[in-house]
């Protein structure tokens, strides 16, 4: 898993049946600084996330797990919102 | 998922009996902003997508849960077509 910052939400009116009713949400990947690092994505979301949120979410068919037995057709899904975390930074640094 | 635009189409006459009468894009990944990035690719169509249309891609194993592309070799199937997107925060 890894953790995100909602940043923006996608509106599709034409789409695969088994994502009807399903939030669909830009995630920016997060380094353990807080900062943005990689590509952004767009997510399906099962825990009720918003824009502005941290989250930590799946990567691959793991992804339509929470829908079951609905098989959502998704590779990447929000699982968790993340209220804080800490990283400990390595001696030396 | 990803979010790209299309760019093409692709006509294959010999291919895999399970892609017989899906149709093949050739899409080209994009931020939320609309900037192109990364390499095009082809992706299996379910939802009527045409050129110039901003779309939704899923890759990997889950594009075989795409409606009708149930046991077909596929890792890209462009599952919705992208009305907008609204980013209001980044980096």
């Amino acid at each position: 898993m890894q953790i995100a910052r909602v940043i923006g939400d996608v509106v599709t009116t034409v789409k695969d049946a088994n994502l009807s009713g399903i939030k669909l949400l830009v995630l920016q990947p997060l380094d353990p600084d807080g900062n943005a690092t990689g590509r952004t994505l767009v997510a399906v979301d099962a825990v009720g996330a918003g824009v502005g949120e941290t989250v930590f979410f799946v990567r691959g068919k793991e992804a339509s797990f929470p829908f079951h037995p609905i098989e959502v057709p998704a590779d990447a899904g929000i699982v968790g919102i993340v209220d804080h975390w800490d990283v400990e930074k390595p001696a030396g640094l | 998922m990803i979010l790209a635009r299309i760019v093409g189409t692709v006509v294959a006459t010999r291919k895999d009996p399970r892609l017989v009468s899906n149709k093949l894009l050739v899409a080209r990944p994009m931020d939320p902003h609309g900037k192109p990035e990364g390499n095009y690719l082809v992706a299996v169509d379910t939802v009527d997508a045409g050129v110039g249309e901003t779309v939704l891609i899923v890759s990997g194993s889950s594009a075989r849960m795409a409606s009708g592309m149930k046991d077909c070799p596929v890792d890209a199937a462009i599952v919705g077509i992208v009305d907008h997107v609204d980013v209001t925060q980044e980096k």
